[in-house]
């Protein structure tokens, strides 16, 4: 019997130990492409060409000032360009999704069932297929290089909905509704002031989705975006990408695909707990 | 769902904020995704593109520019090329995933730092895929890093060049989805494998079942639900596959266009403005997108609901 735990025990550690050698080789094969960038974001154009290095080297500064003084990728510009679009896009979507959920939620209508099964459908339809329309009205509507129609329909946002919807069914008790009437609280004021405090986790968990979505959104924009003082940081990207790759500094180069990762990674690793709870919550529940 | 029914008679004085509160969303929708669908769909009836300066049409052609699209053999190619890429990167992504999930989830191995694990193997999900794309083209590019560390230590001779080879561009295609993927999938099955009754597991261990006995029998069967999810989602996505070779090979799609995604092909009609193809592209991805969903969704509830009879 003894024996027996003893011969289990030893293969339980083998088993664990092989688990830690495959999450290590994992984690170092998640993490080295990042290394890499940030190492030779550090390094001068002259150094990058003979070769690679492990650590970093004192060209830091430098590459920053020169990514800073180039005069025609903007990517300060596009820094907050980007900014500017994944900051009101989020706050439109998240209030306006809590918005759309309460409606579903909280109230009892004749076509309550059909827009939840509705907004559902249009879930899993591509945005891509109506490219050709959406450009189409932008132009119509004389919005290009204009940042509204990268904006506005964030407050359709069927994802963020269904997420709002599944926090609502698990959290919001109909009863401190019903009690804020009682108060004599009128609907709108209940949701500004009750529900929408009520909803903070889930405003938060969207709120970053929301926020990394855009920011690295890439197909909308270069529909939309010419001008070049309007362009988002994934603009910049491929911009970078179409010129002539040999005359380029690889110094910059890797500073600003650095400038465009780095800010995401930070928020990340600050706030990741939320963030991987929060994956789940949005799917089905098994 | 409860307190609703309940107070179902209270309610009813206030539905008008029902439909009050829903008006944003609708009208957003209805504005900037239902009329663009619609007057794509439109488009795709009409002779419509640029030639130089000079707009032609529109013109009613009816399904000529579906003829047109399935006669060119393009676009059977670039459908290939897109589910090829997809696979690549979902069965090495659906392999690993099943197996970090089964051990986070295993009580008997009880793994230190499974936090830290998951923190840094979700990471690569929230990277700009177009920056994560161009990284890739720099890193792997003939006198990149990568070629130079697989030639010092004499792995190679000389530089692979990774972005001529139809093997390579797709290999690093792929493994930029695997990479961004696998551990959004990872969570998504340990959220499916922490709902399964743990004295399923005991019963089986008690009756003398082998860890792959307990696997295959227990934890696939009831973990279908999720896997019929992930599955759907990374197939619609895999579809929608654009910025990582949209970026990688600066639109071209090459080498020899062996890795053009349809996105790419629609993205292409687009910016030529050949609107009359580009809407009847539109149209087929989305019956492809439509179709696939509804077909993996079938086979896998359609096995559930076999095994659950026998």
């Amino acid at each position: 019997m003894k024996k027996d735990s003893g011969g289990s025990l030893f293969r339980l550690n083998i088993k664990r130990l092989i688990c830690y050698i495959a999450l290590i080789a994992l984690t170092i094969i998640c993490l080295s492409p990042f290394y890499m960038l940030l190492i030779n974001a550090t390094r001068a154009h002259v150094d990058i060409q003979k070769g690679f290095s492990l650590y970093p080297g004192n060209y830091l500064i430098k590459n920053l000032i020169n990514v800073l003084d180039n005069s025609t990728i903007l990517i300060v510009r596009g820094m907050l360009n980007s900014l500017f679009v994944s900051t009101t896009t989020v706050v439109l979507s998240v209030y306006f999704s809590a918005m759309t959920a309460y409606a579903i939620h909280a109230y009892d209508f004749k076509l309550r069932k059909f827009a939840f099964n509705f907004i559902l459908l249009i879930m899993t339809i591509p945005t891509q297929i109506s490219a050709l329309g959406f450009v189409k009205l932008v132009t119509a509507m004389n919005l290009k290089d204009s940042f509204i129609p990268l904006i506005v329909p964030a407050i359709a946002a069927p994802a963020c909905f269904f997420f709002m919807k599944q926090y609502m069914e698990s959290s919001l008790p109909l009863e401190i509704v019903e009690a804020a009437r009682i108060d004599g609280s009128n609907e709108f004021r209940t949701f500004n002031r009750i529900v929408m405090p009520m909803m903070k986790p889930a405003l938060a968990v969207q709120a970053i989705f929301g926020f990394v979505a855009s920011w690295n959104n890439y197909f909308t924009p270069s529909l939309i975006l010419t001008k070049a003082e309007k362009k988002t940081l994934p603009l910049w990207i491929a911009y970078i990408r179409s010129a002539d790759f040999t005359k380029f500094d690889m110094g910059q180069l890797y500073m600003m695909i650095a400038l465009s990762i780095f800010p995401v990674i930070i928020i990340y690793l600050v706030l990741s707990k939320f963030i991987v709870q929060g994956v789940t919550l949005g799917s089905v529940k098994g | 769902m409860k307190a609703l029914n309940v107070k179902k008679g209270k309610h009813v004085s206030y539905s008008k904020w029902g439909y009050i509160f829903l008006i944003p969303f609708f009208l957003v929708y209805g504005v900037f995704s239902l009329i663009p669908m619609i007057s794509t769909f439109y488009y795709s009836f009409f002779e419509n593109y640029m030639s130089g300066l000079k707009m032609i049409g529109p013109t009613f052609v009816g399904i000529d520019n579906y003829i047109k699209l399935l006669n060119q053999g393009d676009l059977l190619k670039y459908t290939q090329n897109t589910l090829i890429m997809w696979i690549l990167g979902f069965v090495p992504q659906i392999a690993v995933s099943l197996l970090l999930a089964a051990w986070f989830t295993n009580i008997r191995l009880k793994l230190r730092c499974a936090g830290f694990f998951k923190t840094i193997i979700y990471m690569p999900n929230l990277i700009m895929a177009s920056a994560l794309s161009m990284l890739f083209f720099a890193l792997f590019s003939n006198n990149g890093p990568i070629n130079m560390l697989l030639m010092d230590s004499g792995i190679i001779d000389e530089p692979f060049h990774f972005m001529s080879s139809a093997i390579g561009a797709r290999g690093l295609i792929a493994m930029m989805n695997f990479l961004m993927w696998f551990g959004n999938t990872t969570i998504l099955l340990m959220a499916g494998m922490m709902g399964i009754d743990p004295a399923l597991f005991e019963a089986a261990e008690v009756d003398g079942a082998t860890s792959f006995q307990i696997f295959s029998k227990i934890t696939m069967p009831l973990l279908k639900p999720i896997l019929t999810y992930v599955m759907i989602t990374s197939l619609i996505g895999g579809l929608q596959m654009f910025d990582i070779p949209q970026i990688l090979t600066n639109g071209i799609g090459g080498p020899d266009r062996t890795t053009m995604t349809l996105i790419m092909y629609l993205n292409n009609h687009l910016f030529n403005n050949n609107y009359g193809l580009a809407g009847a592209l539109s149209v087929i991805i989305f019956i492809i997108t439509g179709a696939l969903s509804i077909g993996v969704f079938k086979s896998l509830t359609g096995q559930k609901g076999q095994g659950d009879k026998g």
